[in-house]
């Protein structure tokens, strides 16, 4: 399956600045950044650390606010939403992985799971099929009442790749997922996310220092200083 | 549902810091359930009073009595419905410190005015008819074991000498809050010991207490009383019992007012403590709260895990404070008998303790909820780990 | 070797917010451990300067107070011949028969009335007692109807200043001085001629006799003549053991009261310093790691952790003890149970309850800090290193 180029992008960026304030000192993070993802894309964002990749993800993602510029994702400009709408948003549109899980730790893996479903109005036995599905896909179906300190790393960023999917959202955003792992569960996670892309459909976005993790995406992205540059 | 599970798995995250708190929290609630019932007890006489009753007493002060002979000419007042009279007798039971008020009265007639002394008919008879005969209260008697027939000697301060009286009856009271604690004796013993023992004191009344049939005749009746003994020996100062209870009570404001202000006090040092564990286990918590927003929850659901888990600790240390406050009264009771004959909890001080830890929880997830909600997600993701 | 101090004040700074919290709390407790002290103090203070030890006061056996009291006119006279009783300049001797009543009067600025004390008092009754001065005015004219103010009186009450008059016992009376009695209960009570206030209040007998000893040694004699005269049936005290008495109910209840309320309100506050310094412990578990890395003892780390809880304490104390020290302005005027006569005493910030109360701060930060702090130096280097 061959799906780089034909399909139209879904996300489009344009113009996009950003910078922070420490001190009295302005700080750019990103500068005038211009570009598309397609969609269907597995994209590997790579960089030094301060480059502003984790930035990028961040407005892609809408949970940060851009200085200037358009972020149009799915034909919504997320720019413009409110607070509320961006939530709204975000709930079924971006699915998130994270470096360290980002579990909740009082909840057991299926709750951690049902977690995004709350937003939904599923009933409560449509959102326990849903979320035993997911983590069947995740191999942990064995595993849902453990609580995140019963599991190992790897298992829980399996189950955080199963909370990011269950609401199927259009896009997944991963920050260094493998950032955290043994090289074992690093290949088993991103052998998951190789699948949601392939299988799914689903737009990765992954940001990541590991040349290996960087691999399997089709495509390579360098941040530099704030500045984008082909591979 | 699923959030009351997250809020209550929340509230025992830290087990030592939420006992710790809610410790803190019952200690506070029932220091100020101990406060407010110490208060209300100053106050219980005011408001036991009718509005029908009259008290009638010498213009100049308490101390002053006034003639025996008074009765009837009030007893012609119109509106006057009956007249009773008595006599403050503080008399000390064995030793000073066993505090209770005792009266000489007309027995008659004053029970006639209080219907909320509830007596058994045989019992009362008993007293009418012996004229050493008195009556106690129930708490009164249970709390000295007194059983009707009992002997019961007074030792008198204002009325030199020791005074034993008979136990005729033991009276309950018709409500919550009548006083069941007072002591009353016919008066007609002690004037007669007087008449032997100090002529001079002897046909003095303390006080009268009239009975009129509608509230709204109280100012009438009592201007006309003291028009009737104007520019006479004794003077009278009539009022209605509750404004004659409150003049009492008010010459001890001072303390009250302290005592109630400490009873807030203890209420906003809890709040301090238990505001610090809420900005703490928040603080802490940021990243969570991030992730929370990440997945798309707006600001109601982090509003609602941190007022819900504040209210949890604050309400459990409330209820606990509120058990505690039983023990602590009895203790107080058998401690403290000079000052609280009885010491009792109402129930409107149980919900005020509950409404106070309610108040805490509440204040104290304020600060905690703004943080969480205005913290920016890009920022509060950085907290994780 | 320690740590420096600088890092355990640095620390509260940089937890501003908690430590602020965990201060005032404890600075609301150590505002009532000091206030209620003041008061107790001040009330102690009163007493004692309202007697005087080689003064006696007799009333009737078992009355209490001067108020339920009498003595017949006869029985004063005994008492009057006992050759304790010492003789003052111009062989008067001094002692003083005196009337104590209670009549109401109203309030200036409440309008509500309160029970004043209105002492019929002899020609050495001010003589007796030193520590009232006559500040404005003269003394009455004995024989008339005039009458001197206590300084709260005059201030407090309807009628109560000088050239006003009082209305009581079917006459007018003329306020034509104003005495000043420091801080003692005299200041809340109206004095008259003896003579005219048992007239106008239909008194045959007095209230009390008061007297001073010719020799201090002689109280025992003359009490045990006094209380075992069968004519008499009198008691005699000592003066300032007769104004301790009269207050023991208030004395008791304030104590209690302080007392109790030091002890809940400490609880509350140590606990709310246990928690601060829980946390600060778990938040810096690495940062203890690191310094025990860098070859830092337990014991440094202890005395840093307990420094740390120790200071807060003193923070809470000194704030606490600031805002207790302003009470000293302010008086509590209430009613005496026992005599149901006014009783007005301030708070008092004595030097003793300063150092008392910032050594109960500390105490309490100690007790606060001490498990925290053992739980820091006890952590394993490689377990706390490895914690994120």
């Amino acid at each position: 399956m061959n799906s780089t180029v034909i399909r139209p992008p879904i996300v489009r960026i344009r113009n996009l600045t950003k910078s922070y304030q420490r001190g009295n000192q302005n700080i750019p993070v990103l500068m005038d950044i211009d570009f598309d993802i397609a969609d269907g894309e597995f994209l590997a964002l790579m960089g030094p650390s301060g480059s502003g990749k984790s930035t990028l993800l961040n407005l892609i993602a809408g949970i940060d606010k851009a200085d200037t510029g358009q972020i149009v994702i799915g034909g919504v400009d997320i720019a413009l939403l409110t607070e509320a709408e961006l939530a709204r948003w975000r709930s079924t549109n971006v699915g998130f992985i994270f470096q360290f899980y980002n579990l909740i730790p009082v909840l057991t893996a299926f709750e951690n799971v049902e977690l995004p479903l709350l937003l939904t109005a599923l009933s409560r036995k449509e959102r326990c099929e849903h979320v035993e599905t997911v983590l069947r896909l995740v191999n942990l179906e064995e595993r849902m009442d453990h609580y995140p300190s019963q599991l190992s790393g790897g298992q829980q960023q399996r189950v955080a790749i199963a909370r990011a999917i269950i609401t199927d959202p259009t896009i997944l955003v991963a920050d260094e997922p493998t950032g955290d792992l043994d090289r074992l569960s690093a290949e088993d996670i991103l052998t998951f996310i190789d699948r949601l892309n392939r299988e799914f459909g689903k737009t990765v976005i992954m940001v990541t220092h590991d040349p290996r993790a960087a691999e399997k995406a089709h495509l390579v992205r360098h941040l530099e200083k704030g500045v984008l540059s082909d591979n | 549902m699923f959030f009351l599970k997250l809020i209550i798995r929340n509230a025992f995250r830290h087990r030592l810091r939420t006992v710790l708190t809610v410790v803190g929290v019952a200690i506070a609630v029932m220091a100020f359930g101990l406060l407010s019932t110490l208060v209300g007890l100053w106050y219980l006489g005011v408001e036991s009073s009718s509005a029908t009753r009259l008290v009638t007493r010498n213009s100049i002060s308490l101390v002053f009595s006034l003639p025996v002979a008074y009765k009837d000419r009030i007893r012609q007042v119109p509106g006057v419905k009956s007249v009773s009279w008595g006599n403050w007798f503080g008399g000390v039971y064995i030793e000073p410190k066993n505090f209770f008020p005792n009266f000489a009265v007309e027995p008659g007639s004053y029970l006639g005015l209080y219907p909320e002394f509830i007596l058994p008919p045989d019992q009362k008879a008993a007293f009418l008819l012996d004229r050493r005969g008195a009556v106690a209260g129930r708490k009164l008697a249970e709390k000295y074991r007194w059983k009707t027939g009992d002997q019961i000697t007074l030792k008198g301060t204002i009325f030199p000498g020791e005074w034993p009286f008979v136990l005729r009856g033991i009276y309950r009271g018709a409500q919550k809050s009548t006083d069941e604690t007072q002591f009353f004796f016919n008066w007609n013993y002690l004037n007669e010991t007087l008449k032997k023992t100090v002529p001079r004191r002897a046909d003095q009344v303390g006080f009268y207490m009239t009975g009129v049939s509608r509230p709204d005749q109280a100012a009438e009746v009592s201007v006309a009383i003291d028009t009737l003994f104007h520019n006479s020996l004794a003077e009278t100062l009539t009022e209605t019992e509750k404004a004659f209870q409150l003049g009492f009570v008010s010459m001890t404001e001072a303390i009250m007012v302290a005592i109630r202000i400490v009873s807030y006090v203890v209420i906003v040092i809890i709040m301090v403590v238990a505001a610090n564990t809420m900005a703490m286990t928040a603080r802490e918590r940021m990243g969570e709260f991030a992730t929370l927003k990440t997945l798309g929850f707006g600001p109601w659901y982090i509003a609602l895990v941190v007022f819900g888990e504040s209210i949890t600790i604050s309400m459990v240390g409330g209820f606990t404070g509120v058990l505690l406050t039983f023990p602590a009264a009895c203790w107080i009771e058998a401690e403290l008998s000079q000052f609280f004959p009885v010491f009792n909890i109402s129930p409107m001080t149980i919900y005020l303790d509950l409404l106070a830890s309610f108040t805490v929880g509440v204040t104290a997830a304020v600060f905690p909820t703004w943080r969480g909600v205005t913290i920016g997600i890009a920022e509060g993701l950085r907290r994780v780990g | 070797m320690g740590i420096p101090y600088s890092y355990s004040f640095r620390n509260l700074w940089t937890r501003r917010l908690t430590t602020i919290l965990t201060a005032s709390g404890m600075a609301l407790v150590v505002f009532v451990f000091a206030v209620t002290m003041m008061l107790a103090e001040g009330l102690r203070k009163t007493l004692i300067d309202t007697g005087s030890y080689d003064n006696v006061v007799v009333i009737r056996k078992g009355a209490g107070s001067e108020v339920q009291s009498g003595v017949e006119r006869s029985q004063a006279s005994i008492v009057a011949g006992q050759p304790e009783v010492a003789i003052g300049e111009g062989g008067l001797s001094l002692l003083a028969k005196e009337l104590v009543v209670l009549i109401n009067l109203p309030k200036r600025i409440s309008n509500k009335p309160a029970n004043v004390v209105i002492r019929g008092v002899g020609p050495v009754s001010l003589a007796l007692r030193p520590q009232v001065k006559l500040v404005l005015g003269r003394m009455p004219r004995p024989g008339s109807a005039e009458v001197i103010a206590g300084k709260n009186v005059a201030e407090r009450f309807q009628g109560g200043g000088p050239g006003e008059t009082l209305r009581f016992g079917m006459r007018n009376w003329t306020v034509v001085g104003v005495f000043d009695a420091g801080n003692t209960g005299f200041n809340s009570e109206i004095w008259g001629d003896v003579d005219q206030l048992m007239q106008a209040f239909r008194r045959p007998v007095y209230s009390s006799v008061i007297f001073r000893l010719r020799d201090s040694s002689g109280f025992d004699s003359v009490r045990e003549r006094i209380e075992h005269d069968p004519r008499l049936s009198l008691e005699a005290k000592r003066e300032t053991r007769f104004y301790a008495d009269q207050s023991e109910a208030m004395t008791k209840f304030l104590r209690i009261l302080g007392i109790t309320l030091t002890i809940i309100f400490s609880l509350g506050a140590v606990i709310g310093a246990m928690i601060t310094m829980y946390a600060a412990v778990a938040n810096r578990t690495t940062e203890i790691g690191t310094l025990r890395a860098l070859g830092f003892m337990r014991s440094s780390i202890l005395a840093a952790f307990i420094l740390e809880s120790l200071f807060l304490g003193l923070l809470g104390g000194m704030v606490g003890l600031f805002f207790a020290s302003f009470m000293q302005l302010v008086t509590i005027s209430t009613m005496n149970w026992q005599t149901f006569a006014e009783l007005a005493f301030g708070f008092n910030l004595t030097f003793e309850i300063a150092w008392k109360s910032l050594l109960f701060s500390l105490f309490m930060g100690f007790a606060g800090g001490l498990l925290p702090a053992a739980r820091a130096a006890g952590m394993n280097i490689v377990a706390a290193l490895r914690s994120t």
